[in-house]
């Protein structure tokens, strides 16, 4: 008889296979990964059907928060540019800033979000004790006296001849005025073109944009 | 796999003497190597960033004094939309009548039934759409509707301080207390 031996077979299952895959997304999610960076305004955008990547260099952001508070900050390579608008403003302003104050705001991810009264303060501020913070935001609402309209007019002198892209993030509950003040500074400053950050959401199907070929959508 | 063939070549067995050497297994047991794995993965999914925000790009036109540089529009081309609060929409075709009988309110949603409409109905060379946001509005509602005219494919739109009388009007409509009070005494 050849065959009296019943061949046992282990319950085990190969997990060589298994283990190839799971490495590989593991690796893949590994290089593919980017860190959010830690921000202390936290502000929830809109979505949009835009595809254009918003850019990160060259940048003045304007951040709207749920409260409609404005605050300024500009893209951490650009440090020159940063002194130059810091420059500006203080002597604008008349305001007295140490060596120390300007390097401060040429600090990388300072944003400002008060008024020029206050300036001074938030730049003697060090460096760690700037979360507990509470600012004011920078006024916008009051015709009269839009303090952006400074800041963008910095901002646009120190930019001269350069590429700048202005970016404005707002949080969906923030309500219009404070908009309507941003883009009132934009325009007293002949800065008529800027973009709004969005979150990518899909076209509606149907729509009048979905018909047409996508190469053709002109941004 | 990494196992190599254990087995034997013809099963001769060695005389009876000779103990066999004890076979020892190659694999290893990859299991809780796969846990970390997938554990791992779990873990970076969820930190990941996946889809980077979008910029969308906005002109601004420039405000002028003079009448001969500013645009001229026929009144019958244009739809006018008020953002009000609450996420409500109030349109209006043309020039709003005294009476405000061409006064309606639709939501985000039926909007663009409203636009599609017009848009259809109109000289696609006149068609112009004029956004007005109101106080009570918030930025997610202007985005929206600037969305909403790359989605309809509108040529031609302009976002436009208020009138009073349109704020007023939109109070009325919404039932704020104070503002319907002298508007029924009237």
């Amino acid at each position: 008889m050849p065959k009296h031996k019943v061949s046992r077979k282990g319950t085990s299952v190969d997990m060589t296979a298994m283990c190839d895959v799971a490495f590989l997304l593991l690796s893949f999610f590994i290089l593919t990964t980017k860190f959010k960076p830690s921000e202390v305004l936290t502000v929830v955008t809109p979505n949009s059907v835009s595809t254009k990547v918003a850019p990160e260099n060259d940048v003045a952001l304007i951040t709207i928060d749920k409260d409609g508070k404005v605050y300024l900050s500009i893209s951490d390579k650009n440090v020159s540019e940063k002194r130059e608008i810091i420059d500006i403003v203080a002597t604008s302003k008349n305001l007295t800033l140490s060596p120390a104050q300007k390097s401060a705001f040429a600090r990388a991810g300072y944003y400002v979000g008060v008024p020029f009264s206050k300036l001074p303060a938030l730049l003697g501020t060090p460096a760690e004790s700037i979360k507990n913070i509470k600012m004011e935001g920078i006024p916008v609402t009051d015709t009269l006296n839009n303090e952006l309209q400074i800041w963008m007019g910095a901002v646009k002198s120190a930019f001269e001849g350069k590429k700048l892209e202005i970016l404005v993030k707002g949080d969906n509950a923030s309500k219009y005025p404070s908009f309507q003040g941003v883009i009132n500074a934009f325009k007293k400053n002949d800065l008529m073109k800027f973009q709004m950050i969005t979150n990518p959401e899909a076209v509606p199907m149907g729509s009048e944009l979905s018909k047409r070929p996508r190469t053709a959508t002109p941004q | 796999m990494a196992e190599m063939d254990t087995s034997g070549g013809g099963g001769h067995k060695k005389g009876p003497g000779v103990k066999k050497a004890k076979k020892l297994s190659t694999r290893v047991d990859l299991t809780p190597m796969v846990d970390l794995g997938f554990l791992l993965i779990t873990f970076f999914i969820f930190t990941t960033t996946m889809s980077q925000p979008t910029g969308m790009r906005l002109f601004l036109p420039k405000d002028t004094e003079k009448p001969e540089e500013q645009n001229k529009i026929k009144e019958s081309a244009v739809l006018t939309l008020l953002l009000g609060g609450n996420n409500v929409v109030y349109y209006y075709e043309g020039t709003l009548l005294p009476d405000a009988s061409n006064f309606k309110t639709t939501t985000f949603k039926e909007v663009r039934e409203v636009i599609i409409n017009k848009k259809k109905s109109t000289d696609p060379k006149d068609f112009m759409v004029v956004i007005k946001p109101y106080k009570e509005s918030t930025y997610q509602n202007v985005v929206d509707m600037l969305d909403e005219m790359t989605i309809d494919d509108i040529k031609r739109y302009a976002m436009v301080d208020i009138a009073e009388v349109e704020g007023m009007l939109i109070d009325r409509t919404a039932g704020v207390p104070a503002a319907a009070a002298p508007a029924t005494t009237k």
